[in-house]
């Protein structure tokens, strides 16, 4: 066993994966002014809801991560730290462009008839925002939505995104620089810290990251609620993150970086993917089978929708794909201690998700009337953005890795156990 | 002929009899197995033990309770007695999935506990089969049927310069039987 590494490598952030990066935004603002300009604003807003929340939620994972390790006092992850920090690191430019989005989405307006009276509606959270669903002689008065007006209203929903997302960025950050102090000056001071801030992070977090999934994604369909939501869209947010996270480590793997990476800790990624594909299938079941059984129309509506011919077939491969797929694949020993069969895992997984929040989102914001499934909800404009968030996450991330002195906390106190890490 | 029929060497340090094992590969002694009060990290890759089947056991223990389940399930609330309940179609499958999941992981629990008696020889109220009673408590134990070509005196050497501290040449494979 090789004892002996040099911590002091910098990743180099040069060559294809930058070029790739670059290419992948440059096609995803192509794609983003093509959707505004060849009239699907709809859509296109749409997809960057779906991106920009997805973006948001890979980064926050890091910052979990981190803070899931530090407050368990994990060891076997002490020497890989640096991915999740690295994400958590992004997680601020990712929480102001899901802000910009989701304000410019409440502010631009178009006009839509019903009954042949025109109503201006807002491209996203039509379903509270529009100004005339609380004027009682508008034609459209619904006073489930009057009701609701107190906590959904314009200002109150961005004070709470833009309160919960600043908190989410700060200890993301102020975990890295514990760890970047701790490198410096040594000791447990510094982990110490990092073990409150990450307790108190958590609590935070647990307590907000179901009112964040509430306000982001749920609002869409704003007469409709589920106390499960927020959960399951905590356990979308893990998966796709450690997801993420391991596909990085595998990428650094291969590129020669961070030789102390084992199978082992390859193995352990695995372990988590697994487990949490689980838990998000637990969520997910346990939402939808009380819907199912007590069907009542109110709760039912959000079924109903995803249940119609063109949602039909991608509602139900989401869970053939992110249930299924790591259920047969990762449960065996050999399968998780072999880079191919997690590099594909990982994609699969992360591309499962995407569908996931797609499937969550897209039937109450794109109108695919009298289309079919196969053409008309997943156009040109769903791979082009994805591609574009991806390009702009690996450039971020990457990016911030790279300003990193060390590849790994080298005076974490459980590197030694990490280094040696073994299952 | 000595009767003996295994070699025991005792050793009171995991590192030390991890060095044992080193040894006795070196000089081409083939071990039996090795007995140690706790589970010791990498001596599987050592001995070159495969790893377990217990998981496919419990995959197929699993399998076979989510379809006895479902079979029992499908033949009376479809088949034999279909209800209207909710308003739902009698063939409702989500309905059917908690009950399916439980019997599965039932079934599993239930059946990799018997195979591991099974393979371990472990039933209730039958004497544990042991080589050496101290290796449940204080010492580390490294097995060698004495039924090989290497001489005897050599593998006792080689365990003492290793540094056992006790050597043992018994003629019964067991010292406890039932």
């Amino acid at each position: 066993m090789k004892t002996h590494n040099s911590f002091d490598e910098q990743y180099q952030f040069t060559g294809k994966i930058k070029t790739w990066s670059l290419i992948a935004i440059v096609i995803g603002v192509v794609t983003i002014l093509a959707g505004f300009l060849t009239g699907h604003q709809q859509r296109t807003f749409s997809n960057l809801l779906l991106m920009g929340y997805y973006f948001t939620c890979a980064c926050t994972a890091g910052v979990m991560f981190c803070a899931i390790q530090y407050a368990a006092q994990a060891g076997w992850s002490a020497s890989i730290l640096r991915v999740p920090q690295a994400f958590g690191k992004v997680l601020p430019i990712a929480a102001a462009i899901l802000i910009i989005i989701i304000v410019a989405g409440l502010k631009m307006t178009h006009v839509i008839y019903v009954d042949g009276k025109p109503h201006v509606e807002p491209y996203l959270y039509a379903r509270w925002a529009t100004a005339d669903l609380h004027v009682k002689s508008s034609g459209i008065y619904d006073s489930v939505i009057e009701g609701k007006s107190g906590y959904l209203n314009f200002p109150f929903f961005i004070i709470r995104i833009i309160g919960m997302l600043m908190i989410y960025s700060f200890f993301g950050w102020l975990l890295s620089k514990y760890s970047n102090s701790e490198d410096e000056l040594g000791g447990m001071r510094f982990y110490n810290k990092s073990f409150v801030a990450s307790a108190v992070f958590l609590v935070l977090f647990g307590f907000t990251v179901p009112v964040f999934a509430f306000d982001t994604i749920m609002s869409l369909e704003a007469r409709w609620f589920s106390t499960m939501f927020g959960w399951y869209n905590l356990a979308a947010l893990w998966v796709s993150g450690l997801s993420i996270m391991a596909l990085v480590l595998i990428y650094l793997k291969k590129q020669g970086y961070m030789p102390w990476v084992t199978m082992d800790h390859i193995h352990n990624m695995g372990l988590f993917m697994f487990a949490f594909s689980v838990f998000w299938t637990y969520t997910w079941f346990a939402q939808f089978l009380l819907t199912y059984y007590a069907n009542i129309p109110e709760e039912a509506a959000y079924f109903y929708r995803r249940w119609e011919p063109d949602f039909m077939v991608w509602f139900w491969l989401n869970i053939v794909v992110n249930f299924g797929a790591p259920l047969l694949v990762l449960m065996s020993r050999d399968s998780k201690r072999y880079l191919g069969t997690m590099q594909v895992m990982c994609v699969i997984l992360i591309c499962g998700h995407w569908l996931d929040y797609f499937q969550m989102i897209a039937p109450n914001t794109i109108n695919t009337q009298e289309r079919h499934w196969y053409w008309g909800v997943i156009t040109w404009v769903e791979p082009g953005v994805f591609i574009g968030f991806a390009g702009l996450f690996t450039f971020l991330v990457m990016n911030a890795l790279s300003k990193f002195k060390s590849l790994a906390p080298k005076k974490h106190p459980f590197l030694e156990e990490s280094l040696h890490h073994h299952i | 002929m000595s009767s003996t029929k295994f070699i025991l060497g005792l050793f009171d340090d995991p590192d030390v009899m991890m060095h044992g094992i080193d040894q006795l590969q070196k000089n081409s002694v083939p071990i039996y197995d090795v007995y140690t009060p706790m589970p010791i990290h990498g001596i599987d890759d050592k001995l070159g033990i495969k790893s377990s089947r217990l998981g496919y056991a419990a995959f197929m223990f699993g399998v076979l309770g989510g379809t006895t389940i479902f079979s029992i399930i499908y033949y009376t609330l479809v088949h034999d007695w279909p209800m209207n309940i909710g308003g739902k179609p009698a063939f409702a499958v989500p309905d059917f999935i908690p009950a399916t999941f439980e019997w599965t992981v039932l079934f599993t629990a239930f059946g990799m506990t018997i195979t591991f008696f099974f393979a371990t020889h472990l039933f209730p109220g039958r004497a544990p089969r042991v080589m050496e009673l101290r290796a449940t408590d204080d010492r580390f134990v490294i097995a060698i049927d004495a039924k090989g070509n290497v001489p005897h005196d050599d593998i006792t050497n080689i365990l003492k310069e290793a540094g056992a501290v006790e050597i043992k040449h018994n003629d019964r494979k067991y010292v406890s039987y039932e």
